[in-house]
């Protein structure tokens, strides 16, 4: 038996936005019947404005539920706010997902990427949505070398046990595991190379990038922030303007602040406000 | 709460209980001591075996061991059979074994024994004459469950055993005998048969004890060194209660097979019809002949299993999938793909296994709400045009 959190319960029993949409303006699609799982998502626009999303899924309990909560977390939003989310965000506002069904998120975010992709075009780099150039790993569930480092890098996965639960690559026959391993390799060995920052070059990135990144999306809300210290991997900041009073300040803090930072800078960055 | 999921577990009879209840209070001397406290224990291992011999339909009582479940008896038959004689090096299983074979033949497979997997047909059914064919003289083992958890199939074992013996009389014959026993007879006095393997906990004894008949031509080798306990073929202490348990277990079950025969089976087919006529997206997985008379194997096209166990469990009823979802493995059911059930209907696939504590109401209620269920479910599905010409078709 799963453990699966009240809200996930919630959502694969009373699914929230169930249907098509006839006239959608984007429409994502994520998985195959043949796998096991399979994701539709209708988006309605409004401008640059989600009006409207609805789903239809093949799947288990987690799958619905993951489909059913991504719904319910994009409308309303700008599409360049949609296009920050990730499988972990999905996750998290489920309160998690057992191990194992973590590719449920993960197909929530790759049809929300398959919709978005239809609206930027082809040429933009949207995290796990597959290209033409990507190479196949895993020849028995169709993922790409591109969605396993796309899994390893926003949920910091280590292990090819892992690799399989978030992607499913390497579930079936197996014979992909020593390609996938190489893949993890090849990932911490980047990022090796890029902590390999000095103190001073770290505290002047981060400036940077708060200073070029983050500020100014910030600004465009009326607000903005203060990079007041840096110990070690803790980044001490200081929200003004409207932010300061803003009661959604800690999660601008969490999900946008400190999840750039990681991105850009450091993994084991975390943010605090003074 | 409705338990249709027997084949996975089964509830411990009244009875079963009653007889288990002395070896866990008063009654726990070791039966291997040398006191009068130690007869009680002693005549309830003998008194069990006595019942395990009945219920298998075996000669002796000196072919019956007492094991910890279902997968240490198949580990003990193959391992034991293979181990003691290392000159052949092929063996034979089915393609719709349970793990506990499977996964025990991959290992010889490692040491380099050629292994062939027989096929099945769209129904479950063996493909006995291609066994026929792989049997040669340097055959080792052969190993055939005598029903099917999943789908409920019946081999014909009596007859692969002439056929085995035929052809190569070395030849060791091993059949888990798991699903079969308590709903069908599974008498092995006139077969070919070598082993059978059993588990208490499918036919109303608790988990944690099984038995393997071990025909007196047969040579193992333990699997299990130690003491002189099961005439030293598996050491350890006996489980005094657990195999008294089975022993009553096996008792009730064999004076209750002529029920699983009329009235379980009546039972199974009301659930499979009912379900079939009301729920336009349903197909049966396995053949209608030649099955246990508690299981039945329903495949709902277009729904995921784990989706539907979900919706199941909210309203009480217990039953279980072959579902890739449900078992934390990312494939599907390998007895289902063995068959070649279409990938339509291969992830909604549930099963239902009855017993002789199932009630007719609790049926009625499955045949009731299993439409309500399939109702929601599909309207969730991305298959809708799919759904539709399946709609149409059964109108």
């Amino acid at each position: 038996m799963w453990e699966y959190s009240e809200k996930v319960l919630d959502h694969y029993r009373n699914p929230r936005n169930v249907g098509k949409i006839d006239d959608a303006d984007l429409i994502g699609e994520a998985g195959s019947l043949a796998c096991g799982d399979s994701l539709k998502l209708y988006i309605k626009l409004d401008g640059e404005k989600i009006k409207d999303a609805k789903f239809l899924t093949f799947g288990c309990g987690s799958a619905v539920a993951s489909s059913s909560i991504l719904t319910e977390m994009i409308i309303g939003k700008t599409l360049d706010e949609v296009r920050q989310i990730t499988n972990k965000d999905i996750a998290d506002e489920l309160g998690g997902l057992p191990q194992e069904k973590m590719h449920c998120s993960v197909m929530g975010q790759e049809a929300l990427e398959d919709a978005l992709k239809k609206y930027y075009g082809k040429d933009v780099e949207i995290g796990f949505a597959k290209s033409s150039s990507d190479k196949v790993v895993c020849t028995c569930f169709n993922v790409t070398e591109n969605q396993i480092w796309e899994a390893i890098k926003i949920n910091g996965l280590k292990t090819v046990e892992e690799v399989t639960n978030y992607t499913k690559a390497g579930g079936a026959c197996g014979r992909c595991k020593g390609a996938i391993q190489d893949i993890l390799n090849t990932y911490y060995k980047k990022q090796e190379n890029e902590s390999k920052l000095t103190p001073t070059q770290k505290i002047l990135k981060i400036g940077k990038v708060i200073e070029q990144e983050i500020s100014p999306q910030l600004q465009k809300d009326g607000g903005d922030i203060e990079l007041v210290d840096i110990e070690g991997d803790i980044v001490k900041v200081k929200l003004i303007g409207v932010c300061s009073s803003c009661k959604n300040a800690s999660m601008t803090l969490k999900t946008f602040v400190e999840s750039i930072l990681k991105t850009k800078v450091d993994s084991n960055i975390t943010v605090e406000q003074v | 709460m409705i338990y249709l999921d027997n084949n996975a577990t089964t509830q411990v009879d009244k009875e079963v209980l009653q007889v288990m209840l002395p070896y866990l209070e008063t009654e726990y001397a070791n039966p291997s001591s040398m006191y009068d406290f130690a007869k009680k224990p002693a005549e309830a291992l003998k008194i069990a075996r006595e019942q395990l011999r009945d219920f298998y339909g075996a000669e002796d009582v000196k072919e019956i061991f007492f094991t910890s479940c279902g997968s240490e008896s198949a580990n003990m038959a193959i391992k034991g059979a293979l181990n003691c004689n290392k000159s052949k090096r092929h063996i034979i299983t089915t393609k719709i074994e349970h793990p506990c074979v499977l996964n025990t033949y991959k290992v010889f497979e490692k040491e380099g024994y050629k292994v062939d997997y027989i096929s099945v047909n769209s129904e479950g059914q063996l493909d006995v004459d291609e066994l026929k064919e792989k049997v040669t003289k340097d055959t080792a083992l052969v190993s055939v469950m005598w029903a099917n958890n999943e789908i409920g199939v019946i081999n014909p074992v009596e007859e692969i055993a002439e056929i085995v013996k035929s052809k190569s009389p070395d030849t060791v014959f091993f059949v888990d005998g798991v699903q079969a026993a308590g709903k069908i007879p599974i008498v092995v006095r006139d077969t070919q048969i070598d082993m059978v393997g059993v588990s208490g906990h499918k036919f109303h004894a608790p988990k944690g004890v099984g038995g393997l008949y071990v025909n007196k031509k047969c040579r193992l080798t333990p699997l299990i060194n130690g003491g002189h306990q099961e005439r030293g073929m598996r050491a350890g202490t006996e489980n005094v209660p657990y195999i008294a348990g089975m022993g009553k277990a096996a008792e009730l079950a064999k004076d209750s097979l002529s029920y699983e025969a009329s009235e379980v089976k009546r039972l199974r087919d009301k659930l499979e019809q009912g379900i079939l006529k009301n729920v336009f997206n349903a197909r049966l997985n396995s053949s209608l002949i030649n099955r246990v008379p508690n299981t039945t194997n329903i495949g709902f096209e277009y729904v995921e299993g784990e989706l539907i166990l979900l919706h199941l469990s909210d309203y009480g009823i217990c039953a279980s999938s072959g579902s890739a979802c449900t078992s934390g493995s990312l494939e599907p059911s390998h007895v289902l793909r063995a068959m070649g059930i279409p990938f339509t209907a291969l992830h909604g696939s549930i099963r239902f296994s009855l017993s002789r504590f199932t009630k007719e109401k609790d049926i009625d209620y499955v045949i009731e709400k299993m439409p309500v269920i399939m109702d929601k479910l599909t309207k969730i599905s991305p298959f809708q045009d799919e759904l539709n010409a399946l709609r149409n078709l059964r109108k």
